[in-house]
């Protein structure tokens, strides 16, 4: 499978935190969410998604319990 | 609750009958039952109705003294309406209930769905019908004082119950005191805080939702067809949900979720109340006048008992199960499991069928209430997100869907068709030749002629459809049986065709129909002494002669 280049990534990250930058605290989350739908959805491949979820999930610190 | 200054069950369409319990003398000489039924609801009197179906009588107990008043169940799906036509109580539900197929979700204003439940010509009814529970109950008590076979005692309690060599005996205190009498089976019908249960010592198992939500019923002249709504993220409700139902006699079925900032006993005060629906109504284009029918509280559950038979004792509807109400189905449900448990007691009364049969009824249904818990629960986390990641990917679905169409569909409420009953128990093994048929599904319909359809044609019992050269004098005489020979000359070779198509069948096939409607078997050659050997086993049908 094709992936994006370094420059191209690059452009995404700076684009990403450009959008990221313009919307509220709480629509920071839900731009996240929106775009991972959206990704998911053209990227087409339900195993490769459920496995970046995991991946996602690393490094993060954990909570107890729900907010 | 309903608006100061009316009576407890002062309704605007609706006028509540008083019943009284029986008399003294006549309780006490009375006391052998074959069937005790606990709970005159809609499923223990459809209960009591399918028992009468098949000539068993019953006895119905009930502590009230009128219908039910805080139990709104107001959808009723198309396989329920199949079930109360073999019962023989549809009639009057044809005249007055409002059909629909369609649904329409909102988003911020902005309709992001419209969902089409599934129909088609070779259906007889519509996928679902609105009509409020008062009339359901109306309508099933009205077939239930036709019946010589079924006795409603009112304002009778069950206080005591304890198992008996050949049932159970049960203590009840009436107007008049208390006596003891004997059935030999149980149905459960008593409804979310059954106290059968509790004197069986069962307990519901699962899970409570978070979201709060009122349900008020008001009466005004609102023009719009009978369509679901929902709307998220409403002006009126902001971030929350918003559900709106049709029903009979101009009056409207308003469900929202707790504004924020509500506590469940403000928001359950009447001018809350007037407050929240005047603000709904306003955001839903409706500026006339209207009237506060009646309001009350509820939240999402999908609790159900590990076992839906103890004993003798039979749990029907919401004493074995409590089910959400995005989805409509706990009624429908429960006159499922009302038919179900109905016509196997039947034959096991009848001395047609080993007690064994009996054993099918849990698995079958329990199957059913966990696959709706399965799909009401995917809507009541949409309803009413349980936790801040649920949230948070609503929102975003929503967010998606004002200009994405693939994502209203995270709004569809799920309003499944019926269950599939797994085979083994009272669905028999496929033949392997078989394809096209789902065994353990509602037999789809088709229409034969001019308003009629096969569901019309079929047998009280058991029905068995051949398509083929048989001889039809060699199969049971209690199975109803149904040729293709016999279609293509009442309704022409083209109905048969359709028939056939609709079924999958093959010439030379068979299927076998339970009294519920049910496929129970399917035989791609109709070898009649393998299929009645089969029969014989799973339901005592006798030997072919």
């Amino acid at each position: 499978m094709m992936v994006l280049n370094f420059a191209e990534l690059e452009t995404v990250y700076e684009d990403l935190a450009v959008a990221l930058d313009t919307v509220s605290h709480a629509g920071r989350e839900v731009l996240l969410c929106k775009l991972s739908l959206l990704m998911a959805r053209e990227l087409g491949d339900l195993a490769q998604v459920q496995a970046m979820i995991q991946t996602a999930k690393d490094h993060l610190d954990t909570k107890m319990q729900q907010d | 609750m309903r608006p100061e200054g009316k009576g407890a069950l002062e309704s605007l369409y609706f006028e509540y009958p008083r019943f009284a319990a029986p008399g003294r003398a006549h309780v006490l000489e009375h006391t052998q039952h074959k069937v005790a039924i606990v709970g005159a609801g809609p499923i223990g009197m459809f209960a009591a109705l399918t028992l009468a179906r098949f000539g068993v009588g019953s006895v119905v107990f009930d502590n009230k003294d009128t219908f039910n008043d805080g139990s709104r169940a107001i959808c009723v799906q198309r396989s329920s309406y199949h079930a109360l036509e073999r019962a023989g109580a549809l009639g009057p539900f044809l005249e007055k209930a409002l059909g629909w197929t369609k649904g329409r979700t909102f988003y911020r204003g902005k309709q992001i769905l419209e969902f089409e439940m599934s129909h088609s010509d070779s259906e007889k009814y519509l996928p679902m019908y609105n009509i409020q529970q008062q009339f359901i109950e109306q309508y099933l008590w009205d077939a239930v004082t036709a019946s010589d076979l079924i006795e409603v005692r009112w304002c009778s309690e069950v206080v005591g119950f304890g198992d008996t060599d050949g049932g159970a005996r049960l203590t009840i205190e009436d107007t008049n005191g208390r006596y003891d009498c004997d059935a030999q089976w149980v149905f459960a019908a008593d409804g979310a805080r059954s106290p059968v249960r509790k004197m069986r010592g069962k307990r519901l198992n699962g899970e409570n939702f978070a979201g709060r939500y009122v349900i008020a019923d008001v009466q005004m002249d609102h023009d719009y067809p009978t369509i679901r709504r929902a709307l998220f993220d409403s002006e009126s409700n902001p971030d929350k949900t918003i559900l709106i139902h049709r029903q009979p006699d101009n009056i409207w079925r308003i469900d929202y979720q707790l504004p924020d900032g509500q506590s469940e006993e403000e928001a359950i005060r009447e001018d809350s109340i007037r407050e929240n629906v005047a603000k709904i109504l306003r955001d839903i284009g409706y500026a006339g006048p209207w009237e506060l029918e009646w309001w009350s509280i509820y939240s999402a559950n999908t609790l159900a008992l590990d076992d839906y038979r103890d004993g003798r004792v039979i749990f029907i509807g919401d004493s074995a199960h409590i089910v959400p109400i995005f989805g409509v189905r706990g009624l429908n449900n429960g006159l499922a499991d009302a038919e179900n448990a109905g016509w196997k007691l039947a034959r096991v009364l009848n001395g047609l069928s080993d007690e064994s049969l009996m054993d099918s009824y849990s698995p079958e249904r329990r199957g059913a209430t966990l696959d709706v818990f399965e799909n009401a629960t995917k809507s009541a986390r949409f309803m009413t997100p349980p936790s801040k990641g649920w949230e948070v990917m609503r929102d975003a679905a929503l967010s998606l869907s004002l200009d994405h169409d693939w994502a209203g569909d995270f709004a569809n409420p799920r309003q499944m068709e019926p269950f599939t009953y797994s085979e083994g128990g009272a669905v028999l093994t496929a033949d392997a030749g078989v394809t096209g048929v789902k065994l353990g599904a509602v037999l789809p319909n088709e229409t034969l002629s001019d308003g009629v359809y096969l569901s019309d044609i079929l047998g009280n019992g058991f029905t068995m459809l051949v398509f083929g050269d048989v001889d039809v004098a060699k199969i049971d005489d209690q199975v109803e049986v149904i040729s293709s020979a016999m279609i293509a000359a009442k309704y022409g070779e083209a109905a048969l065709a359709r028939v056939q198509a609709r079924l999958g069948t093959q010439a030379g096939g068979a299927l076998l129909i339970r009294p519920d409607g049910y496929l129970a078997g399917a035989w791609a050659v109709c070898d009649l002494e393998q299929i009645a050997r089969q029969m014989k086993m799973a339901f005592g049908l006798g030997e072919t002669g």
